[in-house]
């Protein structure tokens, strides 16, 4: 299979088309997050009969959450210094760590919300708790679909190599899972921290 | 099993409804036996549902609207039917339907004629317009179109299983909430707009990146066609602002699925909330749809006045104001929802001031017709159809701007009036007169103009004897939406307004007719030079219809019009003296699958037929999955088919002038 | 080659570093409640403002040399978009929220 200098050139432009595209889906995620995050602080005083923030957010558990997903970030991080040296097992070996710290993130994520529904705390509780529940929930949700992804590109380094294609989409897999990581200092800003407060 | 759907969703209740899902599973069975009768399945799916280019995609689109317009001018039909007699009686629908019929033609006009309309034509027209062979991701692109008839899918089915929503084209809580609306049809709603709405946010980021990214060299920003400018700013709308739309309606059917409060009457629901996040939504949602048609008039009025565009860096200008300023007056939506006076008079005043660019761009439009050679095109004859209706729709929406004034007209038949007023004349006729105006690059044969002609006096006399009746009415203290009423003053009023719709009626026979009549002399009205007009922008220069890779040599482009330029330096229609291969991306099933998966989603979610859609949803996560692990996903044209096509293309072209010589 | 894995490899430390700083005042300062809360307030908001550029920097490595200007173009116009819907927003509904008490 020769790869003429057309395609190579045009390929690369084909690479750099996807990684614009793909940064615009942020921007309309991070769109979408912050009408969330609106919808959160308008709601956040609408308790009803269910608990105020404080009464139910634990501040060492946020802080555990907090760290996981910057831990995952520096993971992450050095799996792509370990692509660009060519380093292979390596490579798998951070990305599989990333995953692990993110199952750890979620196994917190789901004990925490477990832990609210059991003490009638759920998200049709009140008006604060639906908007809690959809705000945090929805980044789980991106974070787990994060871990899929990351499964998915061990698969394809394992199986592909590190060819163009695949450095590409891990390319963008990174640019996916630090914005999760940005999304998620909004939440321990705007809601757990000034619950709390 | 089978979650909430028994056999009671069957429209056995009534004979309007029973009529309704017959037209449908007839019209669906029709076109079935007519594709297999003619034994174009394996041409079908191949060819087109599987295809991944921007022409084919596109046609696909505007088909679909098309065929959505026809239902949702049926809908239009029996508002104005039923409201011209429902004088202090029931008229012939009963009320829980007739709501049905307002909520599902306000719906399939702007998520399902509307959307796909401008896709379809963004789709066919801005590669070429940009010299280009193909938008930044054909697949996406595929995938858009399929979500988009999903969501068109669910709307069409809900009239023979279930119910269709009464909640209105925006579906307001609390009514759209579970403790009042308990059945399908808000969820029918709900679910084909997100569906078709996660397609339409493909489509915007698609354009932007082609847009930026694709050009042909030399295609400066400053040197684009005014279409791929408005396409542009459109395509910047639409990604930025259907998240909103995702949002407002995700939360309702967060409430409606698992009990929650985000715009319940109690437990701290904030239903207000409700009108704010669709309505960020809603009013860009209106310039995305009208930007472009002003993007066609000024290609249209050009061309057609055989002038350049007059002031073309102002009209550039005005579109990026009227994009970014559309996204800062969204409350105008909801004056009347009881915000003090200061959050009233910002966004009045911020409504008002959208006026002034676009009364730039309609003197720059007069200017280019001011001094031109004018031929009255049927295009031609919509753009000024449209410059002298707008006109007075945008006044009225500035009427609308003053809270104290919109205090006694919202909800009125006079904010109906307004609607139609700004979205017929602007962006049907644009879309009109884009079609009139590209049919030919498509077909290579031109539409019958004697037809054209019939269409344009029906369509314009039509809209409106119609609306203006709306205007007076809103006046005399009618409310929209209105099932029956007891005031016989307005009856007049509404009798007038339905024969405008008759005569509508009869403007959209001659859309029929001149397609039909157009296609019968498709001989005689071949057009083999790819120019029938002497065009100015590039997509004329391409064959008609255009060899799949649009342009055999990415064109080098000298400045605006670029067209123009390469017709007066004689470069046009030159054979290239080098080809080269042209790598062409494969047809795939995948989108065509995966629309079909967003379906059972969307029809399982309303149902609750919780297995299928979680499995459906499986089934989505591992077509992307495989997809995106594809990696050869092109193919190459060789240079000498290239050259083939090329030199029959010329060859044709100078046969057809010696022969006119 | 090294030289750059290095730079690169600091440049992920450094981040990280001032990432867990950022964090560790605003939970340090709620926890403890040392301070006022209007200041702790302000300094949670500007906490996460900076945090938020360390990470763009640092781990996205969003600068004003490499990263293409359509993009850096791109999260402006996002930022200021956010900033008219999320202030909008509070803006109308608080206000309808004050005049419904």
């Amino acid at each position: 299979m020769t790869m003429n200098m057309q395609s190579a050139k045009e390929q690369s432009k084909q690479f750099q088309s996807r990684d614009f595209g793909f940064w615009l889906y942020l921007m309309t995620d991070a769109i979408l997050f912050s009408l969330l995050f609106a919808t959160y602080v308008v709601m956040s005083r609408n308790v009803a009969t269910g608990p105020p923030g404080h009464e139910i957010f634990d501040l060492t558990h946020t802080f555990g959450e907090t760290l996981l997903l910057l831990f995952s970030s520096l993971t992450f991080g050095f799996a792509t210094l370990s692509l660009a040296a060519g380093r292979m097992t390596m490579v798998i070996g951070w990305l599989a760590l990333t995953i692990l710290l993110g199952l750890g993130f979620v196994a917190m994520e789901i004990t925490e919300f477990q832990g609210m529904i059991a003490i009638d705390a759920g998200p049709d509780k009140s008006g604060f708790l639906s908007a809690f529940f959809a705000l945090v929930g929805t980044h789980g949700l991106h974070v787990s679909l994060g871990m899929v992804g990351i499964l998915v590109i061990i698969g394809q380094l394992l199986v592909k190599g590190p060819t163009d294609a695949v450095r590409s989409r891990f390319f963008r897999l990174g640019l996916f899972w630090h914005f999760l990581d940005i999304v998620w200092i909004g939440i321990f800003s705007v809601v757990y921290l000034p619950a709390v407060l | 099993m089978l979650g909430r759907l028994t056999v009671d969703a069957l429209p056995l209740y009534s004979w309007v409804a029973m009529g309704g899902a017959a037209v449908t599973i007839l019209g669906g069975v029709a076109v079935f036996l007519l594709v297999t009768w003619l034994g174009k399945w394996r041409y079908l799916w191949t060819e087109w549902l599987t295809s991944v280019d921007h022409k084919r995609i596109g046609l696909m689109y505007i088909i679909l609207a098309v065929v959505m317009l026809l239902r949702g001018f049926v809908d239009a039909l029996m508002i104005r039917a039923q409201q011209a007699f429902a004088v202090n009686n029931e008229g012939y629908l009963p009320a829980d339907h007739f709501d049905q019929i307002f909520s599902s033609h306000g719906t399939i006009m702007i998520f399902f004629v509307a959307m796909p309309f401008l896709a379809g034509l963004m789709n066919v027209i801005v590669p070429q317009q940009i010299g280009a062979r193909d938008v930044a991701f054909p697949f996406l692109n595929s995938l858009s179109f399929w979500l988009t008839t999903s969501g068109a899918g669910l709307v069409l089915i809900s009239l023979v299983i279930g119910k269709f929503s009464t909640a209105g084209w925006t579906g307001y809580p609390p009514y759209s909430g579970i403790e009042y609306n308990p059945g399908v049809g808000v969820d029918y709603w709900i679910w084909a707009l997100l569906i078709s709405g996660v397609g339409s946010t493909l489509t915007g980021i698609n354009f932007i990146v082609t847009i930026l990214k694709n050009r042909a060299p030399g295609m400066k920003l400053m040197r684009m066609p005014l279409f791929t400018w408005t396409s542009l700013c459109s395509s910047i709308l639409i990604a930025a602002t259907f998240p909103a739309l995702t949002v407002a309606v995700g939360l309702l059917s967060l409430d409606r699925i698992f009990g929650m409060h985000f715009f319940t009457n109690g437990d701290g629901g904030n239903m207000m909330n409700f009108a704010n996040l669709i309505w960020i939504w809603g009013h860009p949602e209106v310039y995305i749809l009208v930007l472009p048609a002003f993007g066609i008039f000024s290609e249209v009025v050009a061309t057609f006045s055989r002038k350049a565009l007059f002031g073309y860096k102002s009209l550039v200008y005005a579109t990026a104001c009227i994009a970014i300023l559309s996204a800062t007056v969204w409350l105008h939506h909801f004056f009347t929802m009881g915000s003090s006076a200061n959050v009233n008079a910002f966004f009045g005043m911020a409504t008002m001031i959208i006026a002034i660019p676009t009364g730039v761009k309609i003197f720059d439009w007069l200017f280019t017709m001011y001094g031109g050679k004018i031929r009255f095109h049927t295009s031609m004859m919509f753009t000024v159809g449209f410059l002298i209706s707008f006109a007075i729709g945008g006044m009225t929406g500035v009427l609308l701007a003053l809270p104290p004034a919109d205090y006694l007209m919202h909800n009125s038949s006079f904010l109906v009036a307004h609607f139609h007023n700004v979205i017929i004349p602007g962006v049907l006729f644009g879309y009109f007169a884009g079609v009139q105006y590209w049919f030919p690059k498509v077909f290579g044969f031109t539409l019958d103009e004697k037809w054209g002609a019939r269409a344009f006096w029906l369509w314009l006399i039509g809209f409106w004897i119609a609306f203006m009746p709306l205007y007076a009415l809103g006046f005399l203290g009618m409310t929209r939406r209105m099932e029956h009423y007891d005031n016989p003053e307005w009856q007049p009023y509404l009798i007038v307004a339905a024969l405008g719709a008759v005569i509508i009626l009869g403007g959209v026979f001659c859309n029929l007719m001149q397609l039909v009549v157009s296609f019968r002399n498709r001989k005689e009205t071949e057009d083999v030079t790819g120019d029938p007009w002497d065009g100015r922008t590039l997509e004329w220069a391409t064959s008609s219809p255009p060899a799949p890779y649009n342009f055999a040599v990415i064109p080098e482009v000298k400045g605006l019009d670029a067209f123009y330029i390469m017709k007066e330096e004689g470069a046009a229609y030159t054979l290239p003296d080098h080809f080269e291969d042209i790598e062409m991306p494969n047809n795939t099933s995948f989108g065509v699958i995966i629309g079909g998966l967003s379906f059972v989603i969307g029809f399982a979610m309303i149902w609750y037929i919780w297995w299928l859609a979680i499995s459906a949803f499986i089934g989505v996560l591992c077509c992307v999955i495989i997809r995106s692990s594809m990696d050869d996903t092109d193919h190459i044209i060789p240079a000498a088919d290239v050259e083939k096509l090329e030199r029959a293309r010329l060859a044709t072209l100078s046969q057809s002038i010696s022969g006119k010589g | 080659m090294n030289a750059e894995n290095s730079h690169s490899l600091k440049t992920y430390l450094i981040g990280f570093g001032l990432a867990v700083a950022l964090t560790v005042i605003p939970f340090g300062l709620v926890w403890s409640g040392t301070l006022p809360s209007m200041t702790t307030l302000v300094i949670i908001i500007v906490a996460a403002l900076a945090q938020v550029l360390v990470h763009l920097y640092f781990f996205l490595h969003l600068n004003f040399r490499s990263t293409p200007n359509e993009n850096l173009l791109a999260l402006a116009f996002a930022t200021i978009l956010i900033m008219i819907m999320v202030g909008g927003s509070i803006w109308i509904m608080f206000d309808l929220h004050h005049r419904m008490m």
